[in-house]
């Protein structure tokens, strides 16, 4: 078995060599295309970076093998269920504080965030706050209660107030639910990032990376996941730091000078008049100063507030997140390792809004964008800027290296997903409700191993289905039915006495569907009447010109064929639910759907309520304030 | 698992216990509302009062930048109070519920 598991980390090493063979292609063709839209920028945007495929590929095979030999490692000393979902509860706070860092800064926090910030300016700055404060629910309401009254699951947790299987079913079901949500985002987003950083196809990239981490989680459970995380978060940190001294190195380490260049930038000037859909300048109007005023991106104050309580509440309840206190060997150890991982992830994410702002001041977001419309190669771009520029060695490396951090991140993350779900299906489905938690050992870690290579192959397969569809929303929606859902639940079962099955099952059925529902009917959809419309505009407005004797450019009759083509398809078009526009105004359901979830909570424990349950209550409760009845269990 | 049935009931009106939670509820509650009223007045006055947030105070860094920098100044100090909080008085205290608990179980 291990032979086996080291000839196929091997053969999975080796595989992007291979890509490095073929000489890099096709750039040279794209440029030339762009010309001819203004003749105030000098050279026109390429529309690709380059990257070194020999040192970029090594060093994608260097993290392929650092953390295949780290889950060789870990195979050897994973036998029970027990070592498998929580690393046998040895894991310190200082290493679960890293872990937690690696396991929530995905590549979208890394390089969606530095995007945002790259070519919205402070609105990047703002966005991040979000995410950053979600700790302080983790910190406050979930790390230590869930440490002291959970074992491997929310199921677990749930379980203590009720013993009725239809509680762990529905838990184990919203978990599934919700991580497949978050996994599906991360594995769209991987096959993409490699694609635009490699070149490698889609399809390869998702299969490649969807095996790999069915090997490493099949293999080396929590504790091979936990040293992924934390070699990741390491990386990230170092890409970061090193990124942000060097730009700021550029000023004297003068944070004013750095932002009064950017202000000064007159790439970024024209960006932003371009943003406010000013055609000529308006004479007076600090554009530049612009950049560093919110409201470029984020516009309507309710759905900030909404996305907020989105994250505010919702990261306190993914699965993944609440799996890893499990691992920690008591309350004192869970406090400590979201404090480390505050730590870490606030200074990340400041770092990453400077990189953000330095990349709009020497990439131009013009050039961000023309590579990526989400600015999401904003990041590696400067990485390669700081290191030397194109084409120079220490710009390839820093590219590479970023592009490896980028891959170890989204390693590092799948992995933590994918155990999660297997915790869910094996742990609680399988064997609590199944087989009434009598499997052995040997059984319990069998079909953890199934179910994790399951839901590997799963997701491979939704991965491959959804290349084509816009998997932006499904992050915010992951985080809006958690917040909706698993939230409540968490917090009425730790904390209110008279809740019960009855509202567990409620209050998470009735919030996840509210929140899908919303977002159903919500703008986050695709709505083919608006796109229709919208085309027509375009099609209208140039007819017209086509009209009045003004002969068309090249580019113009292109729009006008591509508006007329856009106009016809969308035009009898209904969005996913079948609606011609949307009956929810905001993008982010939270602020109604969160409301909805309490009520169902409360509602569902008035109406199938049990005396028998709440007596249960002063269990549950004194386990989750004192740690009383869980030393002796983290012993073994 | 334990030897026998505790009864819960009787462990959970602990004066003792009682004291414990009552404190800790209270203090977790202040906490999390107060960094909670912080956190979302930022998107308000985003969307309510840019002018506010327009306002420039050093160089070209306006309210909005430093307001942000607060929002990660304040969500550590969450933490550090947290902890310190815990450390000092509500990790003792739980020590000696847990000492308690123990007579209990053995008389």
């Amino acid at each position: 078995m291990k032979h086996f598991l080291i000839a196929m980390i091997l053969c999975m090493t080796i595989c992007p060599l291979c890509y490095a063979a073929p000489p890099a292609q096709g750039p040279a063709t794209a440029a030339p295309a762009v010309t001819g839209t203004s003749a105030k920028t000098p050279p026109s945007p390429a529309n690709e970076v380059k990257t070194n495929k020999a040192i970029t590929l090594s060093m994608f095979a260097a993290i392929i093998l650092l953390t295949g030999a780290i889950v060789v490692r870990a195979a050897k000393s994973t036998r029970t269920a027990a070592d498998y979902y929580a690393a046998g509860g040895g894991i310190s706070g200082m290493q679960n504080g890293w872990a937690i860092a690696g396991d929530y800064l995905s590549a979208a926090t890394f390089l969606g965030i530095a995007g945002i910030t790259s070519v919205f300016g402070a609105d990047g700055f703002m966005y991040a706050v979000g995410p950053f404060f979600s700790f302080v629910t983790i910190l406050l309401v979930i790390a230590e209660p869930c440490r002291n009254a959970g074992k491997y699951t929310l199921g677990d947790i749930l379980s203590l107030r009720s013993t009725s299987k239809i509680v762990r079913g529905t838990a184990a079901l919203s978990a599934v639910v919700v991580s497949t949500f978050y996994l599906l985002a991360q594995m769209v987003g991987a096959g993409k990032l490699m694609q635009l950083l490699l070149g490698i196809p889609y399809n390869v990239s998702i299969i490649g990376v969807g095996a790999l981490m069915i090997l490493y989680v099949t293999f080396g459970g929590m504790k091979a996941t936990t040293w992924v995380q934390i070699i990741k978060a390491f990386l990230l940190v170092l890409s970061g730091v090193t990124i942000t001294m060097l730009l700021l190195w550029k000023f004297g380490f003068n944070l004013f000078a750095f932002y009064d260049a950017v202000a000064s930038s007159p790439a970024i000037q024209e960006h932003v008049r371009g943003l406010l859909k000013h055609a000529a300048p308006q004479p007076g109007f600090d554009y530049g100063q612009r950049f560093l005023e919110p409201g470029l991106i984020l516009k309507n104050p309710l759905d900030q507030v909404s996305l907020g309580m989105a994250f505010a509440l919702g990261a306190a309840g993914l699965p993944h997140i609440m799996m890893r206190f499990f691992t920690v060997p008591n309350a004192k150890a869970a406090r400590k390792s979201v404090v480390i991982s505050m730590v870490l992830i606030g200074a990340f994410m400041i770092m990453v809004t400077i990189i953000g702002f330095g990349a709009a001041l020497f990439i131009t977001p013009q050039q961000i964008t023309a590579v990526d419309k989400g600015g999401n190669m904003a990041a590696p771009m400067i990485a390669q800027y700081v290191g030397g520029g194109a084409g120079s060695v220490g710009g390839d490396l820093f590219l590479a290296f970023v592009c490896a951090v980028a891959f170890s991140t989204i390693i590092a993350v799948v992995s933590g997903l994918i155990l999660a779900v297997s915790a869910a299906v094996a742990h609680d489905f399988y064997v609590n409700v199944l087989k009434d938690g009598k499997p052995d050992q040997r059984e319990q870690m069998k079909i953890a191993k199934l179910s994790a290579f399951v839901i590997g192959a799963v997701a491979i397969v939704f991965g491959i289905a959804c290349e084509k569809q816009n998997i932006a929303h499904l992050v915010v929606l992951a985080f809006a039915v958690v917040a909706s859902s698993n939230f409540p639940v968490i917090l009425f079962a730790l904390f209110w006495k008279r809740f019960n099955a009855g509202g567990i099952v409620t209050g998470l059925t009735v919030g996840a569907i509210f929140a899908i529902g919303v977002v159903l009917v919500s703008p986050t959809m695709t709505y083919p009447k608006k796109i229709a419309a919208d085309a027509k505009k375009v099609v209208d407005q140039l007819e017209t010109k086509q009209a009045s004797g003004v002969a068309l450019a090249d580019k113009e009759l292109k729009a006008l064929v591509k508006a007329r083509a856009d106009y016809a398809k969308n035009r009898d078009g209904k969005s996913l639910v079948g609606l011609d526009a949307p009956l929810f105004p905001l993008k982010n359901p939270a602020i109604l759907s969160i409301p909805v979830g309490f009520l169902a909570a409360i509602a569902g424990t008035f109406l199938f309520g049990s005396r028998r349950e709440e007596e249960k209550f002063d269990e549950l409760y004194i386990r989750q304030n004192t740690g009383y009845g869980m030393a002796d269990a983290s012993d073994h | 698992m334990t030897e026998k049935r505790d009864n819960w009931a009787a462990l959970a009106s602990m004066p003792k216990f009682i004291t414990l939670h009552r404190r800790k509820k209270s203090f977790l509650i202040t906490l999390w509302c107060l960094s909670s009223i912080m956190f979302y007045l930022l998107p308000i006055c985003a969307g309510y009062a840019p002018e506010f947030m327009k306002a420039r105070i050093l160089g070209r860094l306006n309210v909005c930048y430093f307001f942000c920098l607060f929002e990660f100044a304040m969500i550590w100090a969450v933490a550090l109070i947290y902890t310190h909080r815990s450390n000092t008085y509500f990790d003792p205290l739980t020590k000696e519920v847990l000492a308690d608990i123990a007579k209990g179980v053995q008389a």
